[in-house]
C-alpha cells in the first residue's frame, strides 16, 4: 500500500448528509469488471445535476484534481462495495473529511491510502465554512503527521487519530503481511479450538451443494 | 476467558472466544470462522490476491456464493453478469472454495442460504463481502461486513484486526400485535433513533426478540446495519437449534447442543451495555416516505413537514407532499424478495393475504425467494402456487430488485418493496421505492395503492374482507 503522510490542494465542499455508496457507484453504471469511473461516480446524481442546468462540485474546473473532500454525516453507508472507494481514489481523492462515515466504507479508505478524518460537529461546521468559502481558490492540507487540517489562510484544526491506522497510513505498512507476524499466535488458536470449540472447526459444509 | 458469566454480554463471549491475540494498541485480531464471498465481489478479491501473491489459507471454511448478478428471469442475465458468474466459478475451480452455484440445490442470497446450508452457525463469527452480513446473527453468529481489501486479509490469515466495538441493547417491550412483524417493529427503531445512535455498535436485541420466529430475527439484524450497527444478534435459543436442525441436519444440531451446554450463548443477567434501550413495538404496519430506511411512518399516518433539506429531498423525490397520507397512493410495482424478507415464514405471510385474491391490473408484481430451500418447501406448502394464483411472476433466487438487478422499471415508478435500502436510484434511476413488510408489500399488490394489510388478513379463523 502507498503510504499516506500528508495532501495538498483544492478541497471540494459536498456538504450532505447519508451519501451511500450506492450514489457513489451506482449498481448499473459500475457492475462491470472494467468500470469506466470517471462517468460512473455519482452518475447518477452528475444527470440531475446538468437536467437541472448545475454541475456537480466534482466536475468544476476549480476543483479538477481535488484531493479532498468536505462532506456530511453517514459518508459511504450503505452498499460495502469497494468500487466506492477505489471510484473516489481514482478521481484523485485522498481525503475525506466528514463528522462521522460507516464503519466499513472507513475501513475500505484505509485499505486504499485514502485518510478518512472524523471531526466533531462544532469542527466540522467551522472547517466547512472555511471550504465553503474559499470556493476552490486556495489550498488546503491534511497533514496526518501532525493530524492537522489547515486552510489557505493557515487556519489550523487538529483531528484525532488511531494510532495504529496512523501507523499503517503514514508507512503504508501492508497488512496482511504485519499480521503474519502473528501465525504462531494464529495456529495456537486454531490448536484450543480443536480441543475447546470443536464444532466451530468441523467440516463447515458436509455435502456437495 | 475469564469474563465473569453474570456481567458478559453475549457480544462479549463470542467475542473474547475469537481473540487470537492483541496488539499495541489494544486491537484484537479475531478468529474468522466462515468467510462468504459473494459474485459481484469474487473477481476483485481474487484477482488482487493472485497479485498480492497470497494464498486462501483455510478453503474449508470459506464460501463462494451467486446472488447479486443473478438473473431473475432467465435466460435474460446479461453479458456483464455473465462475467462476473464466470469469475466466481473459477475463483471456486482455483482456490479449491465451496461455491453454490446458479442451479445447486443450495444456491440463494449469502446471508439465507449460508445459515440455513449450516455454513453459519450460532457462536461463530461470519465475515463477508456484503454489508447485510450481520443478518447471520438471527442463529446468534457474530455477522461482520467488509471491503474487498479486507476479504483478501480474510482469507490469506483467517483473521481480522478489529478495535472492540462499543455495545447497545435494544429491549422490545410489549407484544407485537395482528398484522406487526419484526420489518414493522425495526422501522419503528429506525424511525425513532435515526441512522446515527447506533454507529459502528454491537446491537443486542432483547425482550420480545427472543421469543420471535429465526426468519423474523433474521430480519432484525439484517435491518440493523441500515441503523449503522457494526454487528447485530438476538440470543439463540431452542428454536434456532430446531430451525438449524430442520435444514442443515442433526449433526449440525447436536454440535450446536454441544456448545451451548460448555456456555449459554447470552447475554448474563449483570451484563452492562454502553447503550440500553427499550423500544415498544409499534401498534400499526410501518411503511417508509422518504429515500433513508430511518424515514418511517405508520402506514395510516400522514408524511412529516419537512424540518429540514434532506427531508425535503426525499419528500421530493418520492413525489410525496408534506402532510399527505400515503393510504391510497397508487403503487405500480411490489416487490418480494431480499435477505431481509425471502425467507419461508415471510413468504407465508404475504400468501395468507393473497389467497384467493389476484394483483390490482396495473400492477406489476414480482416474488423472488432468498433461496432453493425457501423455494422447496413454498412449492410443498402450497405457497408457490399461492403467489402464481394472485398474478405474482416468481423469479430465480437472488439478491434480483434489492441489489441492482432483476427487471428494468421506469423512472417514477412507485414501488412497495420488503428490502432494506430505499436509496434514490437503488432500485433504478427515478425510482420510488417504499420499504415495507411482506405483509403490506402483498396487500398493496392486491389494492394496486398503499394500505394496510390488517383489513385483509384472517383473524380468529376468518377473513375479513
Amino acid at each position: 500500500m502507498k503510504p499516506f503522510t500528508s495532501v495538498r490542494g483544492k478541497a471540494i465542499p459536498f456538504l450532505l448528509d447519508d451519501i451511500d455508496t450506492d450514489q457513489i457507484a451506482p449498481a448499473n453504471l459500475m457492475r462491470t469488471l472494467t468500470p469506466d469511473y470517471s462517468t460512473a461516480m455519482f452518475g447518477h446524481r452528475r444527470e440531475n445535476a446538468i437536467a437541472a442546468g448545475s454541475a456537480l462540485p466534482f466536475d468544476l474546473p476549480q476543483f479538477a484534481k481535488a484531493p479532498i473532500l468536505v462532506t456530511g454525516k453517514n459518508f459511504g453507508c450503505g452498499s460495502a462495495r469497494e468500487v466506492a472507494v477505489w471510484a473516489l481514489a481514482e478521481n484523485g481523492i485522498s481525503c475525506i473529511v466528514a463528522p462521522s462515515f460507516s464503519a466499513v466504507f472507513r475501513e475500505s479508505c484505509l485499505k486504499n491510502s485514502i485518510l478518512p478524518v472524523t471531526l466533531d460537529g462544532d469542527t466540522h461546521a467551522a472547517f466547512a465554512q472555511a471550504v465553503r468559502l474559499d470556493e476552490g481558490r486556495g489550498e488546503f492540507i491534511a497533514d496526518l503527521h501532525r493530524q492537522v487540517l489547515s486552510t489557505p489562510d493557515d487556519a489550523e484544526f487538529r483531528f484525532d487519530y488511531d494510532a495504529q491506522e496512523r501507523e499503517t497510513l503514514l508507512n503504508g505498512l501492508d497488512d496482511v503481511s504485519a499480521t503474519l507476524r502473528y501465525s504462531a499466535e494464529i495456529e495456537a488458536w486454531e490448536q484450543r479450538c480443536k480441543q475447546t470449540m470443536p464444532w466451530l472447526r468441523r467440516a463447515a459444509l458436509s455435502v456437495d451443494g | 476467558m475469564n469474563l465473569g458469566a453474570e456481567t458478559a454480554t453475549l457480544f462479549d463471549l463470542i467475542w473474547s472466544r475469537h481473540v487470537v491475540t492483541q496488539d499495541a494498541h489494544g486491537r484484537s485480531l479475531l478468529y474468522v470462522d466462515r468467510a462468504v464471498v459473494d459474485d459481484v465481489r469474487a473477481h476483485f478479491v481474487f484477482a488482487n490476491m493472485q497479485r498480492r501473491g497470497l494464498k486462501v489459507r483455510n478453503p474449508d471454511l470459506a464460501l463462494l456464493i451467486q446472488d447479486h448478478a443473478v438473473a431473475t428471469f432467465p435466460p435474460s442475465q446479461d453479458s456483464r453478469s455473465q462475467e462476473f458468474a464466470r469469475a466466481t466459478r473459477d475463483a471456486a475451480r482455483e482456490n479449491g472454495i465451496h461455491l453454490f452455484d446458479i442451479g445447486s440445490s443450495r444456491q440463494g442470497i449469502s446471508h439465507v442460504a449460508a445459515p440455513e446450508s449450516g455454513f453459519a452457525i450460532p457462536g461463530a463469527t461470519y465475515v463477508s463481502v456484503d454489508s447485510h452480513a450481520p443478518t447471520v446473527g438471527g442463529i446468534g453468529a457474530l455477522g461482520l461486513g467488509c471491503g474487498s481489501t479486507e476479504m483478501e486479509h480474510v482469507l490469506a490469515t483467517q483473521t481480522m484486526w478489529m478495535q472492540r466495538p462499543k455495545q447497545a441493547r435494544i429491549t422490545l417491550t410489549g407484544a407485537p400485535g395482528f398484522g406487526i412483524t419484526a420489518k414493522d417493529i425495526v422501522l419503528s427503531i429506525l424511525a425513532r433513533f435515526g441512522r446515527e445512535t447506533f454507529r459502528g455498535m454491537a446491537v443486542e436485541f432483547a425482550g420480545v426478540a427472543s421469543g420471535l420466529d429465526v426468519e423474523a430475527r433474521m430480519t432484525l439484524c439484517n435491518m440493523a446495519v441500515e441503523m449503522g450497527a457494526r454487528t447485530a444478534i438476538v440470543a439463540p435459543n431452542e428454536k434456532v437449534l430446531r430451525w438449524i436442525g430442520a435444514r442443515a441436519g442433526a449433526q449440525a444440531e447436536a454440535a450446536l447442543r454441544e456448545a451451548n451446554m460448555i456456555a449459554p450463548l447470552r447475554s448474563g443477567d449483570e451484563a452492562r451495555f454502553d447503550l440500553d434501550v427499550t423500544h415498544p413495538c409499534p401498534d400499526e404496519p410501518q411503511i417508509t416516505w422518504g429515500t433513508s430506511p430511518a424515514q418511517a411512518m405508520a402506514v395510516n399516518g400522514l408524511a412529516p413537514c419537512a424540518a429540514d433539506a434532506a427531508m425535503q429531498q426525499g419528500l421530493a423525490y418520492m413525489d410525496v407532499a408534506e402532510g399527505e397520507p400515503l393510504l391510497g397512493k397508487k403503487v405500480d410495482y411490489v416487490f418480494v424478495g431480499s435477505c431481509t424478507n425471502a425467507r419461508y415464514d415471510d413468504l407465508a405471510a404475504a400468501a395468507q393475504i393473497l389467497k384467493g385474491r389476484r394483483v390490482a391490473e396495473h400492477v406489476r408484481a414480482v416474488i423472488v425467494p432468498g433461496s432453493r430451500s425457501v423455494e422447496r418447501q413454498a412449492v410443498e406448502n402450497g405457497v408457490k402456487e399461492i403467489f402464481l394464483q394472485a398474478g405474482f411472476a416468481w423469479g430465480e433466487t437472488g439478491c434480483s430488485m434489492c441489489a441492482g438487478g432483476g427487471e428494468k422499471i421506469a423512472p417514477g415508478t412507485r414501488v412497495v418493496s420488503t428490502t432494506n435500502r430505499n436509496f434514490e436510484n437503488r432500485q433504478g434511476p427515478g425510482v420510488r421505492t417504499h420499504l415495507a413488510s411482506p405483509l403490506t408489500a402483498a396487500a398493496c399488490a392486491l389494492a394496486g395503492s398503499i394500505c394496510d394489510p390488517r383489513p385483509m388478513m384472517q383473524r380468529d379463523g376468518k377473513r375479513q374482507t
